[in-house]
């Protein structure tokens, strides 16, 4: 696939950098403001897809597989279970339950694992969503060539 | 009250286009149309008259909060549509590769 | 509350009738989102800035995907004559849906009054998710916390609607 023209990819430098910085800031504030693991992980994946759309398929250097984000997202709801796992070992012996201190409303370091639970599915959500877009992709340039 | 009829309504008019229509990407956009009439639904469900956004200020606490559970299964819900609309879309363009049209009726009748 | 939602709602069943009846599929599809974002709006009126936040950036990769898709195979609706075959299909579908629609009005009779809210574990929730998680925010609470199971296995679907994708669009086998 093609890029498209100058000025788009000049309107995308300057927008990509802060659509993802602001997927960060949603996934780690989850827990205070509106958001969180979902919302965020599609904003990071949306700043990615922007990013392939405007500069072509060269740019995300795809070597015809899309083995590095299927093996962020396995990896990454891997972790998720295990912080869920833990909640057996370190709490009060239940799945899932909430094992660090609950520390004070309203704080960005507060609510146990919720942050971490965030952060995991978050990246995880990013991870899927750009491999559903990058295999039509390669997809695409396969029939075409 | 009326507004679960006109979301009953709005259900209904996406259960028409999938019995109805022949084109594959019609019933698609009818079966996210259906979807989006159930996310409403649950919405319309947890509301409370006169409640502010589920999202307690620590300084203030108490007074009145719309209904959170509703809120958390169609934040999932939302999601997964995602994946199951992007999927049935790598089906069609699979399918319009292989008998190069998007007719319900003619992909049975060439039967390849 | 109850009027504004319902005039959003009517331009969104009449937004659905024009893209199931659309003559172009592109123009069937963009209508799709217009749908989605005025339900966008419906959220925020609804006192839901996290599904606002969520529908809005799904809806657009959504139509992206979808578009991509139409344009790669044909924008054409298959047209000919409306048949025997297709009266009876139209004239089915509409029985059906006056039945439904039918049993939905009487069900609804059961329903609470719009805006009341009579939730038994609302309170519970609301009340416990502050104090016993930590997190301000209720939705997150309720989702990571009292709701985990729900979430394992939204990631479950996600993983393998991504693994159908790879294995549908893949050409050739792995060396």
């Amino acid at each position: 696939m093609k890029g498209m023209t100058l000025i788009v990819k000049k309107t995308t430098q300057l927008i990509a950098g802060l659509v993802f910085l602001y997927g960060i800031y949603v996934v780690l504030h989850g827990h205070l403001t509106p958001g969180g693991g979902f919302a965020g992980g599609v904003i990071i994946a949306g700043s990615f897809i922007l990013l392939t759309l405007a500069y072509g398929s060269d740019f995300m250097k795809l070597t015809r597989e899309e083995t590095g984000t299927t093996i962020t997202e396995n990896l990454a709801i891997l972790t998720a279970l295990l912080i869920a796992l833990a909640g057996l070992i370190f709490g009060a012996g239940i799945f899932f339950s909430n094992w660090l201190p609950a520390g004070k409303a309203g704080e960005l370091i507060s609510a146990g694992v919720i942050p971490l639970y965030n952060i995991f599915i978050g990246i995880e959500v990013a991870a899927s969503i750009l491999t559903i877009f990058l295999a039509l992709i390669i997809f695409k340039e396969e029939i075409t060539k | 009250m009326t507004v679960y009829l006109l979301c009953f309504i709005l259900f209904l008019v996406g259960l028409y286009g999938i019995i109805t229509r022949r084109n594959l990407v019609k019933i698609v956009i009818s079966l996210s149309i259906m979807e989006f009439s159930v996310f409403l639904f649950l919405a319309l469900i947890g509301y409370v008259e006169g409640g502010s956004a589920p999202i307690i200020d620590p300084a203030t606490p108490g007074g009145i909060y719309v209904d959170p559970l509703p809120q958390a299964m169609v934040l999932t819900a939302i999601v997964i549509g995602l994946a199951t609309t992007a999927m049935l879309m790598s089906v069609i363009i699979r399918i319009y590769r292989k008998y190069k049209t998007l007719d319900v009726r003619e992909i049975k009748n060439l039967r390849g | 509350m109850e009027a504004a939602i319902s005039v959003i709602l009517v331009f969104m069943i009449i937004g659905a009738i024009f893209a199931i009846h659309a003559k172009d599929l592109l123009s069937a599809v963009i209508t799709c989102g217009i749908i989605g974002y005025g339900l966008v709006i419906c959220f925020l009126l609804l006192r839901a800035p996290d599904l606002a936040i969520v529908q809005i950036v799904v809806e657009t990769i959504t139509l992206v995907i979808m578009v991509a898709v139409v344009l790669d195979s044909t924008r054409r609706e298959p047209f000919s004559k409306p048949d025997l075959r297709e009266y009876v299909n139209i004239s089915t579908a509409v029985v059906i849906i006056a039945v439904i629609f039918f049993f939905l009005k009487m069900a609804s009779g059961s329903l609470d009054e719009f805006g009341k809210g009579s939730l038994r574990m609302a309170e519970h929730y609301i009340e416990g998710a502050s104090s016993k998680t930590g997190s301000a925010n209720l939705v997150t609470g309720v989702i990571f916390d009292f709701r985990g199971y729900d979430t394992l296995g939204e990631a479950t679907v996600l993983v393998t609607a991504v693994l159908g994708v790879i294995t549908i669009l893949r050409l050739k086998g792995k060396k």
